[in-house]
């Protein structure tokens, strides 16, 4: 058990919040974008193990990533690379694919092309 | 690694003198109680009788009062379809506590749809039942009243007796389901005015798979399982000769030494609530400051999810159990069964926080060293999980503002 990850940016580029702990689960997503690639990624999470984990599996898989490119994971992504979630528990990475959109989004408003 | 099972309310290890009681009844003694013109029938009748006198010691029963069954679910499910189709004529109306289990719970729910109602009594913020509630809920067309013993999440011990005398008096049925409490707090039938008992033998240091109800004299019940007539014909199935055994054998051992045990728990159970009072912040505890089950701590902690905090625990070799959402049901079909813990929201933890509980439940082998092992690391687990949630930082920031 040692998520990746773990924290906030200072003057992030970035920033999606998804979840709300009265359903279980919160994450918030940090990102740091530097010439249209992400160059840093942390999270904060309030959840279940399979959230901490999708959320710090997310952080390893769009570092180093384009924006576009991000934008294009999807939960299953997530699940697949943690060699699958139990049915009860997708959800977790449904959390971490809308955190990274939110985040995404947050990004382009800030840096509008 | 640390090996410390903190568990015991899920289940307790079964206890080597069980075991060796046992072993004849898995080996070399086979014979079933209904076929017993010859001579390992004979064995069986009489060791499933021996059994019965010692389980009824237990509870202050009559041994023709116990009726063996697969466990407690069974014996909630006999209890309560039982009674009702029993008594279906005189009325149809049940009374429960919220704080149930789901195998008192979900046994209504057959009944709704045929046409039974069901009065549902409210607990307290320390998960009592209040009997005067209870004679509240009670109405001329009442059958039937079910109240635990104690609630295995919170562990807070029902005032049984009182409840069981309101029942007697307006000659409604009272069923209370022991199976958190037989064995390590003393439960007398009689004085509980229970006409129905629910008992489970791997929560007393017996094997699964074997538990009872006791069945008062005089309280009539529809069989639930259809086929011969074992168990004076509540309990269709050839008897689980060996696990019976073993159940009569730990009800013997907890009769002689439950005070022992609870001494023991009592103690250890004191030094974990105070240790974790002292070393973690933002802590409540759940369930009755004092009228609960013996070694028997429950908590939750602001903005730690209740799964996670399993999980890290386990990681240090230390096995709970949660109430959480997340954890309640992880063979869930989906998504929909991962409801918070409803003894939880009954006892009112704050659903906006939805986070766990966590109960631990020492056991008559549990140490001071485990618990002090518990209490070296349970903080820093706090801590950690702290510092990965946006809610505690959202705190800080709040108190840092002077907010």
């Amino acid at each position: 058990m040692n998520p990746r990850n773990v924290g906030e940016i200072e003057g992030a580029s970035g920033v999606g919040e998804v979840g709300n702990p009265a359903c279980g689960d919160m994450m918030r997503l940090y990102l740091k974008v530097e010439g249209g690639k992400i160059v840093e990624a942390k999270f904060r999470t309030f959840g279940c193990g399979a959230a901490i984990a999708s959320s710090s599996m997310l952080t390893e898989m769009i570092k180093g990533k384009t924006v576009e490119e991000a934008q294009t994971i999807t939960n299953q992504h997530v699940a697949d690379a943690l060699d699958g979630l139990p049915a009860v528990k997708m959800h977790c990475s449904v959390m971490a694919e809308e955190a990274v959109k939110a985040a995404l989004d947050d990004y382009r408003e800030k840096n509008p092309a | 690694m640390a090996n410390i099972f903190f568990d015991h309310i899920s289940t307790t290890p079964l206890d080597p003198r069980v075991l060796e009681a046992m072993m004849p009844y898995l080996t070399e003694r086979y014979g079933n109680p209904s076929s017993h013109i010859h001579d390992q029938g004979q064995q069986a009748v009489r060791a499933v009788d021996a059994a019965r006198v010692e389980v009824a010691g237990l509870v202050g029963a009559k041994p023709q009062e116990i009726v063996f069954t697969s466990g407690a679910t069974e014996a909630n499910n006999l209890a309560i379809k039982g009674a009702a189709e029993s008594r279906g004529k005189k009325g149809r109306h049940l009374v429960v506590s919220e704080v149930e289990h789901f195998s008192v719970l979900n046994a209504l729910l057959p009944l709704r749809n045929r046409g039974f109602e069901v009065t549902t009594v409210k607990a307290d913020g320390d998960g009592k039942v209040d009997p005067d509630d209870v004679r509240r809920a009670i109405r001329p067309d009442t059958v039937l009243v079910s109240v635990m013993h104690a609630n295995a999440e919170i562990g807070t011990v029902e005032p049984v007796e009182e409840i069981g005398r309101i029942a007697n008096e307006r000659e409604v049925l009272f069923h209370t389901d022991a199976t958190a409490s037989a064995g390590h707090i003393p439960l007398n039938a009689g004085t509980a005015g229970a006409d129905l008992v629910t008992l489970s033998a791997h929560n007393f240091y017996g094997p699964k798979g074997t538990g009872a109800l006791v069945v008062r004299e005089g309280v009539r019940l529809e069989s639930q399982i259809d086929g011969g007539f074992q168990e004076m014909g509540y309990r269709a199935g050839t008897e689980n000769v060996p696990g019976i055994v073993g159940m009569g054998r730990a009800a013997r051992i907890a009769s002689e030494e439950m005070g022992e045990w609870a001494r023991h728990l009592g103690a250890l159970g004191k030094r974990l609530r105070e240790g974790v009072a002292s070393s973690v912040e933002h802590l409540h505890f759940t369930g009755h400051p004092t009228d609960r089950l013996p070694g028997h701590v429950s908590f939750w902690v602001e903005y730690a999810e209740g799964e996670s905090l399993l999980l890290f625990l386990s990681v240090h070799g230390v096995m709970a159990a949660s109430g959480s959402a997340c954890s309640s049901n992880l063979k869930g079909r989906d998504e929909e069964d991962l409801v918070a813990s409803h003894v939880l929201r009954a006892i009112g933890v704050p659903s906006d926080i939805c986070t766990g509980s966590i109960t631990f439940s020492l056991g008559k082998g549990s140490t001071g060293q485990e618990v002090d092992h518990v209490l070296s690391v349970l903080p820093g687990i706090v801590r950690r999980l702290w510092e990965m949630s946006p809610t505690y930082l959202d705190y800080q920031k709040k108190i840092q503002q002077g907010g």
